[in-house]
């Protein structure tokens, strides 16, 4: 297989589109990626066809809504390398996936345990561990980085111990783009008998994912950020622990049982997914998790790697301009300050110019102030952009600081 | 230096027709919108936005309001040169009938006052017409 960079993006409409005249170039991937046509198809497919509620339906429609549904949870397993299909679990996105676990989680604490997260985080891997410890009278500690934006591995061992029950890591920082050695820092947190929860929001669409290989017990991600639609992601949780982890919603599909005095629950993945789940954005989950597989992944991740290498040089050449984050293993993202002007003022002049990206606290404000900045600005990419759209990103980057001037 | 009025403001930005020219207007409005002391920017005076912040500490000369703002961007210190225009050193009653909305369409730049840009505007404007009401 090869890759071609021009026919990938004849598969998404939306790069046909102008703002103000000028042709869009969308550098805002890591806050959500744009969708191919077989993922819209997918969606009208599913309402033009077959909308049925699924698992209970005594017709037709709610056979087939079922049948695509249950074999996009089988295309999503084969993505994570699951060990079984029902470890995988759909949910509204990342945030509810680790809301889940750390629901869970608050039941299962008591006074004494301790919690590890890392100081990368954005807001969703933190503030529902930090609220489950306040409720149960746990601990939450910070592993520490380093100025390159790199884990302090030696501060993360250390503050592993017999009291450690939780310890939760994005396998990519949304902010910084640094990539964590996730399958070592999970048999750090093992060897305590910790539960393992990576946070996959933004490692998903960038590399292989084994979670057997990972050894970890949770791995959460978004549909979004992996061009499937909004709305829709997954948990995947080793069977042994999920299969008796604390149900966290109740209703409908997760019940087995009810009387007025008890109810029982379903069995997995059921357990856990109280309410009619959202039939037609998993199944387009499914066919973007379907086509993004099918790329010839060593090819795509070449060219994410050229996209991050022209980007990362011509931002050191660029005189008054400060990459945040020099980890050594980066993807996806780069982020950056300008003596010039303040991140706000970059994303609206590069606006004006076509080119998308984020400005920010990338809802990680714990993070901006450990790097000291009120916020960076964030170009991220994906796999049809193109090093043209590098270049003219720095093109525009050149305009803006005169205009600053 | 003082800011041009609105009317001034509104022919100036007419007289513009490419967005570069435009921009610079409001960047060099920004820049000569007189700074807040760093001590005044407290927690007590921030309106954040979540690309960026906006300070405002109210005060009065006779019968007028006036306000210092700043903002971290210059952009935005720009668009609150603009309301500024509108706003300060005037008497509650302009304050309660002045067409902010008007103003800001004639401008043609409510894509950057609109409230997803998170610049803090809205709330700045909000904060000062809830003043002007309550001083009525």
């Amino acid at each position: 297989m090869s890759f071609d960079v021009t026919a990938i993006r004849k598969e998404f409409p939306i790069l046909e589109r102008k703002i103000d005249g000028k042709p869009l170039i969308y550098l805002d991937n890591a806050a959500t990626t744009q969708k191919p046509q077989c993922v819209i198809d997918a969606i009208v497919d599913y309402y033009t066809q077959c909308n049925a509620n699924v698992h209970r339906g005594a017709h037709q429609l709610a056979d087939e809504a079922t049948r695509r549904f249950e074999n996009a949870r089988d295309i999503i397993a084969q993505f994570l390398n699951a060990k079984a299909r029902h470890e995988v679990i759909w949910t509204s996105g990342t945030t509810e996936s680790i809301n889940i676990v750390a629901h869970g989680l608050t039941k299962l604490l008591k006074a004494g345990d301790e919690v590890v997260v890392t100081a990368m985080e954005h807001h969703a891997n933190l503030v529902t561990w930090q609220q489950a410890c306040l409720q149960a009278g746990a601990s939450l500690h910070i592993a520490p980085i380093s100025d390159l934006g790199e884990l302090d591995l030696d501060a993360f061992d250390a503050l592993l111990n017999e009291n450690t029950k939780m310890v939760a890591f994005p396998h990519v920082s949304n902010a910084l783009g640094s990539v964590n050695p996730i399958k070592r820092l999970t048999q750090k947190a093992k060897e305590v008998g910790a539960w393992v929860l990576v946070d996959g929001a933004q490692g998903a669409a960038h590399g292989d994912i084994d979670v057997q290989d990972i050894g970890c017990d949770f791995y959460a991600f978004s549909a979004h950020k992996i061009y499937g639609p909004m709305g829709v992601g997954i948990l995947w949780g080793r069977e042994e622990v999920l299969a008796d982890w604390p149900v966290w919603q109740t209703g409908g599909e997760m019940i087995s049982r009810v009387s007025y005095s008890e109810s029982s629950w379903n069995v997995l993945p059921y357990r856990l997914e109280a309410g009619t789940p959202n039939v037609g954005d998993a199944i387009a989950m499914g066919a973007a998790i379907k086509w993004y597989s099918e790329l010839d992944q060593a090819a795509v991740q070449a060219h994410e790697k050229a996209l991050m290498m022209s980007a990362t040089e011509q931002a050191m050449a660029f005189d008054g301009l400060r990459i945040i984050g020099n980890a050594h293993h980066k993807v996806g993202a780069i982020s950056f300050v300008m003596d010039s002007g303040h991140p706000a003022d970059i994303g609206f002049l590069l606006d004006r110019q076509g080119i998308a990206i984020r400005t920010g606290d990338h809802c990680a404000q714990p993070l901006m102030d450990r790097f000291q900045v009120p916020g960076t600005a964030r170009a991220s990419f994906a796999v049809y952009n193109t090093l043209e759209e590098v270049d003219a990103l720095f093109e525009a980057l050149r305009k803006v600081k005169t205009m600053l001037a | 230096m003082s800011l041009p009025s609105t009317t001034e403001i509104i022919e100036d930005l007419e007289f513009f027709d490419d967005w570069e020219d435009r921009y610079k207007y409001i960047i060099d409005l920004g820049k000569s919108l007189p700074a807040m002391d760093d001590e005044l920017k407290t927690e007590l005076r921030l309106v954040k936005g979540c690309q960026s912040s906006v300070w405002i500490e109210p005060g009065e000369a006779g019968d007028r309001m006036t306000f210092i703002v700043d903002s971290d961007a210059i952009i935005v210190r720009g668009l609150l040169a603009l309301v500024m225009a509108a706003y300060d050193n005037k008497t509650a009653a302009d304050i309660n009938a002045f067409d902010i909305d008007a103003y800001f369409s004639e401008l043609d730049l409510e894509r950057h006052l609109s409230p997803t840009r998170g610049n803090g505007l809205k709330s700045i404007v909000a904060r000062i017409q809830a003043m002007a009401k309550a001083a009525l």
